[in-house]
């Protein structure tokens, strides 16, 4: 990237579209855990109630953010090529496959909903990575790190809602623990890359600022208690409840800090001399594929 | 076929804010809002110190970003490379803000004007109410092109066909017209002239294009530190 100037902080998207992503990540990872522990049954309405919960604030959240909210059925026109209209097109059919799942109480309609969680989750991760304006966002390893956070915190809420209903499950720890390690890898390789291609200092700066407790208090102490329950399983309740709630709320502080912090603009430049008549692209023209309806 | 672009010298851009002023005028965008608008560089270290002006807005990309995100279809693109925005199917999500790489869109939620809460003269005539909780940013006056079009005027020549920023220009550093007529005036003038398009590298084929000289001292502007003041009205 070029030296550019003017990198200042987006205020578009502010802690309202970062609830989308906090909650609504967790909520569609918490389906796709739910279907695979429950697996070949269906979990208990609850555990799909709360997921839904989690879903719903987020895109409630997003509601709330956008200039004309009544026309909030818009937002289903561009599955062609927008990331908005795909995720917002899989929520509606991952509410009404989870739904339909618990109340008919059918495995083959929940682990459809596992699968709508987990694309809900990676259009997540691109609707980051096509806002081209916004370096610490268009990343491509960004994907991953959302995917890899929002099914650590799917799987820490799992975890929470078994624990308290006195039920937890020790393979379902160790999934936590390898999507921790997936998570702390995918989030010092997205730090290299944005480092590696200039971004703005400024928003390596507010990743920097949480550094520290998501590693630590996030991941490597979440770690070393799920490891502690690994061998002592009766402390169970107590430590892999701490881990798993520590492991959600970090997921959470990444994404808000993302979101809200590290969302410096592209800024100005100066681009490379060329000289000559320049070879023409023509526009790709996408006027055909617009949604047309009378106004009248 | 036909492409339009724009074209900023900034050897001769003196930074007056006039095409800004047009614009705001042509447009009545409210305070804080500018389509067009002029950024104010300096680089170097005293005593070795320049200072360019450098008017930015929609750079009407031929693969815009913006038209890609928008989940309304409320961004399109015309025939002719103008990105355009349809007011009645935009919801306001500001996706395609965070995805333009020139800062160019703007959002208002609710109606202000230049003096208090009373519009201006100017400001009541062309105020539209559709365009409140919506995406904005530069047209390249399209429907101003479009009727000096109609009636067989030449946009970038005639100024009835020509943006308002353009007509504006007291130093004649802005250009418009059609790239793919290879003896059109900007054709001609980037044939004749070194010249750059801002963040090339991301691949939006930018309809911006910006004249500079080829002065080795200023090829190494892209390298160095710059301040830069961006005036919003």
């Amino acid at each position: 990237m070029q030296n550019t100037f003017g990198n200042t902080q987006q205020t578009q998207w502010d802690w309202r579209a970062a609830g989308n992503f906090m909650f609504g990540g967790s909520g569609g990872a918490l389906v796709l855990m739910a279907a695979i522990a429950s697996w070949p049954g269906v979990p208990n309405l609850v555990v799909g109630l709360v997921a839904l919960g989690f879903v719903g604030l987020g895109l409630f959240l997003v509601w709330l953010e956008i200039g004309r909210p009544w026309r909030f059925l818009h937002v289903f026109f561009h599955p062609q090529t927008s990331w908005m209209t795909r995720e917002a097109s899989v929520s509606v059919l991952l509410f009404a496959a989870t739904l339909s799942g618990v109340l008919l109480q059918t495995p083959a309609l929940l682990a459809a909903a596992g699968l709508l969680g987990f694309l809900f989750l990676y259009c997540q991760g691109r609707i980051l990575r096509a806002s081209k304006g916004i370096p610490a966002w268009r990343e491509p390893a960004v994907t991953p790190l959302i995917m890899s956070t929002g099914l650590a915190e799917g799987a820490g809420l799992l975890s929470i809602l078994l624990i308290f209903s006195g039920a937890g499950e020790m393979w379902l720890l160790y999934l936590l623990m390898g999507l921790l390690a997936w998570r702390l890898a995918s989030w010092s390789y997205y730090k290299q890359r944005l480092a590696a291609n200039n971004a703005p200092a400024a928003a390596l700066q507010a990743l920097d600022s949480v550094n520290r407790p998501h590693v630590i208090l996030g991941n490597a102490l979440p770690l070393l208690l799920l490891l502690t329950v690994a061998v002592m399983p009766d402390l169970l309740q107590p430590l892999a409840l701490l881990a798993c709630i520590l492991a959600t709320l970090s997921g959470w502080l990444l994404k808000f800090t993302i979101i809200t912090r590290a969302a410096k603009v592209q800024g100005y430049a100066l681009g490379k001399l060329q000289q000559g008549r320049p070879t023409i692209k023509p526009p790709v023209r996408r006027e055909k594929d617009r949604f047309v309806f009378d106004r009248d | 076929m036909t492409r339009y672009v724009m074209i900023a010298d900034l050897n001769r851009c003196v930074g007056c804010q006039t095409c800004t002023a047009a614009c705001r005028h042509t447009n009545a965008t409210p305070p804080g809002v500018q389509w067009r608008k002029v950024l104010d560089v300096e680089w170097g270290e005293f005593p070795d110190v320049q200072r360019l002006f450098m008017p930015v807005g929609c750079q009407h990309c031929a693969d815009p970003p913006c038209m890609h995100v928008c989940p309304s279809t409320a961004t399109a693109q015309r025939e002719d490379g103008i990105v355009t925005i349809d007011y009645d199917l935009c919801i306001g999500c500001s996706y395609c803000t965070v995805a333009c790489p020139y800062q160019a869109r703007y959002k208002v939620d609710k109606p202000e004007f230049a003096y208090g809460d009373l519009p201006t003269e100017n400001e009541a005539k062309r105020f539209d109410e559709r365009t409140l909780g919506v995406a904005q940013k530069c047209t390249f006056c399209s429907d101003r092109v479009d009727a000096g079009v109609a009636q067989g005027l030449t946009p970038g020549i005639d100024p009835e066909a020509t943006p308002g920023c353009v007509n504006a220009c007291i130093a004649d550093a802005l250009s418009f017209g059609d790239i793919e007529d290879e003896h059109s005036n900007v054709s001609e003038l980037l044939a004749e002239n070194t010249w750059f398009q801002m963040h090339a590298e991301l691949g939006t084929e930018p309809g911006f294009y910006y004249l500079w000289e080829a002065d080795d001292k200023r090829q190494g502007t892209s390298r160095v530190n710059m301040d830069v003041q961006d005036t919003q009205g």
